[in-house]
């Protein structure tokens, strides 16, 4: 029953409801996200790292757009099967449907408070449909993977980096 | 600091980088290797060294330690499957498994342990594979131990593996010490990201170079697709030439032509192999009974400095738990630290926004145990199924029964008693809905209730194991306990794959062994050596 359901939403959601991503994936792999998705991810990455964030906003939003471009790095080193995965996820939470239906978001990406999009996060954390739990894991994974990937967040926790010296 | 790798192709190695070909073509060799890690580099080292040309060949790249800096960033989308994030089916466990030369070896954490007695007679017993057992395998354990430098760790463990033993002594549990094979090693920590002082006596430094230095050929960057046989033999294994970015196939084939080939892609890669070439399986056995050693992550927080980035990631290691019941019985599993650096711990911890940060906050003071579950043994412990997707790629479809959250629940409990009882200040297993405890009695009655189910409670795996499992009869296996195929006369099976249960040990010797051991037959029998004495 519960694959069933999953399965509906699957092909009922994610395959009629979103248009075609097939653009994804360019010849050369990583292709470039788009200003809409980096607008997600923005907002995203604001709510995951609440906390680490410094309160200045343009260093902040210096970081996030930093942790967007990690992201699309990260995204270029997954499997082809997964890419695709990825890109279905942002085109859905992208579209104005399914920014509203699915995660609950009124205002665009770009204008969303954090609380809102917290509030997103923790729903889908908290679902009881794999799809969204799974798709909450990949944007945690990929947000944390991202800042953390970068030594200029470190400091903060302490990790001196990797050993210096001659190697 | 030298780099024997660098060293060796200025001295003329043969390296094919499949990614740079210009045109297709087609190679004979004595034999064909699929895959360079545990299986493969043993291989490879043993038919070379009886004169036969070898040909190697590897998905990933070839790096060495002059290209290992350290950095996760770097190292996870190098020499790892899919950025160190592959995941089962239901993306449930992740795992991680290397790709690149020297496979999952030149990753590993360097936890080195025979095969257990007990699982050898489980297989003599089940498998019919009496030919294997503790004493029968003894000296080629020996002879690989010698090799590969394993042998006891004598520099005292870092923080985070010593308050393993001191939490097991304080409850009156027996831990030991955890066998490695490193020489002159740094005690640096970061073995998972490749061994930048060339200490890690992986397949990278040592039986892949003694291969190239007489002459084998070692292709990287190429992915073996499909095997061709005509009545009982393969006659060719056609590759793809992969692009820079080792996710699309570049247009160029390659066609090796062997005597004999010699398949050793990891639980993974192998059983898919033989499935995407379509190889006679009539009862259905290929990809089948696959094991993880699920493994449970509990997180602690210590009052002191842990840095847990820093030092032998893994040398302690308590079996308490494995044998707490028959071996057939509810799961047992081992308990070992984790070695801790940013990405790795900040994507496993659950949570996010300020609690994320609370936590991450006291990274130098964390400290991480991690449970692995002996699966493949109880009669329902089936294990999970390699399955191949639209583009012939596989998936693990690994379910998490529960058998499996029962020991996850006992393996949770083990680690934050242990934790406390070294002083732990909280302690939280890594769950979706834990917001971690202060003391054991509160851990006690907070994980009891803890709904454990896939997605929320953090599973993961670092052994892939079976698929391809031995037995001494085409029923109950896909090999022989030497590795031959039961229907095709000159294919070999030679990696984790080959094991019919998980091992209940980190299982790098246990490959190491039997692959010495079977590639010395082959080898004898292809060259027309005499064989080596089998005890």
């Amino acid at each position: 029953m519960m694959s069933s359901r999953r399965q509906f939403i699957r092909t009922g959601l994610v395959g009629s409801l979103l248009l075609s991503f097939s653009g994804w994936l360019n010849a050369a792999g990583a292709r470039a996200l788009s200003d809409s998705e980096r607008a997600l991810l923005g907002a995203v990455g604001q709510a995951m790292l609440d906390g680490v964030l410094p309160d200045d906003v343009g260093q902040r939003q210096r970081l996030l757009q930093q942790t967007v471009d990690g992201i699309a790095v990260e995204v270029a080193g997954l499997s082809l099967a997964t890419q695709r995965e990825l890109g279905q996820l942002f085109g859905l939470l992208v579209s104005t449907p399914g920014r509203i239906a699915l995660a609950g978001v009124s205002r665009p990406w770009g204008e969303a408070s954090r609380e809102e999009v917290q509030h997103f996060l923790q729903a889908w954390r908290d679902s009881r449909l794999a799809l969204f739990q799974t798709a909450y894991a990949a944007l945690h994974d990929l947000t944390f993977g991202a800042w953390y990937a970068r030594s200029d967040s470190w400091e903060a926790i302490g990790y001196p980096g990797p050993p210096q010296g001659v190697f | 600091m030298q780099d024997p790798i660098r060293r060796g192709l200025a001295s003329g190695w043969q390296h094919v980088d499949a990614s740079s070909l210009t045109r297709s073509q087609s190679v004979d060799a004595d034999v064909v290797i699929v895959g360079t890690g545990a299986g493969g580099g043993v291989s490879a080292d043993i038919l070379s060294a009886a004169g036969l040309r070898v040909i190697l060949v590897e998905e990933g790249p070839l790096l060495s330690s002059s290209d290992f800096k350290m950095r996760e960033a770097d190292a996870y989308p190098q020499l790892y499957q899919e950025s160190a994030s592959r995941k089962t089916a239901d993306k449930a466990i992740n795992i991680l498994q290397g790709r690149c030369v020297g496979g999952s070896t030149t990753v590993n954490w360097t936890s080195s342990f025979r095969t257990p007695p007990e699982v050898f007679a489980f297989w003599q017993q089940r498998f019919g594979l009496h030919e294997l057992s503790a004493v029968s395998m003894s000296s080629w354990f020996a002879v690989m131990e010698h090799k590969l430098w394993v042998r006891a760790w004598e520099t005292p463990p870092n923080r985070n593996n010593d308050l393993l033993a001191i939490g097991s002594e304080r409850l009156g549990i027996a831990s030991a010490a955890i066998k490695r094979n490193v020489k002159a090693c740094w005690n640096l920590g970061y073995c998972g990201m490749g061994c930048p002082t060339n200490a890690k006596q992986s397949m990278l430094v040592t039986t892949i170079p003694a291969a190239l230095a007489r002459g084998a050929v070692l292709y990287t960057r190429l992915r073996a697709q499909r095997l061709q046989f005509v009545g009982g033999r393969i006659t060719a294994l056609e590759c793809l030439a992969l692009r820079p970015d080792g996710l699309r196939t570049a247009g160029k084939k390659v066609t090796l032509r062997a005597r004999h080939f010699v398949i050793a892609a990891g639980a993974i890669g192998s059983p898919a192999l033989l499935m995407r070439s379509g190889v006679p399986d009539p009862y259905r056995l290929l990809g089948k009974r696959t094991f993880l050693h699920p493994v449970l992550i509990s997180s602690g927080l210590m009052p002191e400095r842990v840095d847990g980035y820093a030092g032998a990631p893994q040398s302690v290691f308590t079996d308490h738990f494995l044998h707490q019941a028959a071996i057939d019985g509810a799961l047992g599993f081992k308990i070992e630290a984790a070695p801790l650096h940013p990405v790795l711990f900040a994507t496993t911890l659950q949570g996010f926004g300020q609690a994320h940060a609370r936590l991450m906050r006291e990274f130098t003071q964390a400290h991480v145990l991690l449970a692995l579950l002996r699966d493949g043994f109880h009669p329902d412990s089936q294990g999970g199924q390699v399955v191949l997707a639209g583009d012939g790629l596989p998936v693990l479809d690994y379910p998490l029964t529960p058998l499996i959250w029962e020991a996850a629940r006992r393996a949770l409990l083990a680690m934050a008693e242990l934790q406390f009882a070294a002083g732990a200040r909280w302690v939280s297993p890594v769950h979706e809905m834990s917001t971690g405890y202060a003391s054991w009695a509160e851990a006690r009655r907070g994980i009891a209730e803890l709904p454990l189910k896939p997605l929320l409670c953090r599973v993961v795996s670092a052994h892939v194991m079976g698929g391809c499992g031995m037995a001494d009869a085409p029923q109950r296996g896909v090999v022989d306990h030497r590795g031959r195929h039961f229907w095709l006369d000159n294919l070999s099976v030679v990696d984790g794959s080959v094991f019919p249960t998980s091992l209940g040990v980190n299982p790098q010797l246990s490959i190491y062994g039997l692959a010495a051991r079977n590639a010395s037959v082959l080898a004898a029998q292809l060259s027309g050596r005499p064989p080596p004495v089998i005890p």
